[in-house]
């Protein structure tokens, strides 16, 4: 249950953090991504203050032993920077660039009553299922 | 600049909530991912707080939009062909490049993760050189 309860509660933070920030708003975001024309840089300021919280709590949770209601922290494995990260990123930044959202507000966007979020999250799950399959 | 400031601060807390209560990396992509993928008990327990995850952002997102004044934003520009087109590079390039803005770009580099720098760094000039290419066309 408390498990549940954290998730939920960080789910709201960041559906919250999506929504206020303007990450939700697709001609938002690919004002942001336009850097060669009319850029709109508001949003470069969403990652830069969610770092300023991050940075120091991490660094924080990285002394500790254990989290406080699960039994230990999963920080991703060491692993070097190969062509799959770098091709799967790419990838990545030209669904992002062509449509305006990414995962998180991808997943806000249901709430808009928009068909094409529906599809776009189909989709999205059909394209990790095949790199899962097939990589 | 207010509320990508505010915006930024709560999806900061957001992840801190997650890593210091449960121990895991906010990053959507993977949420999502194990949210659907189920197949066996394990896979099953680990979804649930996916799920919850997922359950507080689709609760708050039209209460933040009910009571902050914050338009909800205009139906996106592309057509419905494009969405899926989009969706299915967004699923593929995360689940290839191991996260996605939130995964890479929030908690990766505050891990000061290089790997989740080189991700960070690739996947927004590749998102700008599309917005680019797609502004040339239209």
């Amino acid at each position: 249950m408390k498990v549940f309860l954290s998730a939920l509660l960080a789910g709201c933070l960041f559906g919250a953090g999506l929504s206020i920030s303007g990450m939700t708003d697709t001609t938002k975001v690919i004002g942001f991504l336009d850097l060669f024309g009319d850029w709109d840089i508001s949003l470069m300021f969403v990652m830069g203050f969610a770092l300023v919280v991050t940075l120091p709590a991490f660094s924080w949770a990285k002394n500790k032993k254990k989290p406080l209601c699960g039994d230990a922290f999963e920080w991703p494995k060491p692993m070097k920077a190969d062509a799959h990260l770098l091709i799967g990123a790419a990838l990545f930044g030209i669904g992002w660039g062509l449509y305006g959202l990414c995962p998180g507000p991808a997943i806000a966007s249901v709430t808009y009553g928009y068909i094409e979020s529906i599809y776009f999250l189909i989709a999205m799950f059909v394209g990790m299922k095949l790199v899962d399959k097939l990589v | 600049m207010l509320y990508p400031i505010v915006g930024g601060l709560l999806i900061g807390l957001s992840a801190t909530v997650l890593m210091l209560l449960l121990g895991r990396i906010a990053g959507a992509s993977g949420i999502y991912f194990n949210a659907l993928e189920v197949r066996n008990k394990k896979q099953l327990v680990d979804s649930l707080w996916c799920w919850a995850f997922i359950a507080g952002i689709v609760i708050i997102v039209p209460i933040v939009h009910y009571f902050l004044p914050i338009p909800i934003p205009e139906r996106p520009s592309g057509s419905a062909a494009l969405a899926i087109l989009a969706g299915l590079l967004v699923g593929a390039g995360t689940k290839l490049g191991s996260g996605c803005t939130s995964g890479h770009g929030v908690c990766g580099l505050s891990r000061l993760s290089l790997r989740s720098l080189f991700a960070t760094g690739t996947f927004m000039l590749s998102g700008m050189i599309t917005v680019f290419i797609m502004r040339s066309f239209s």
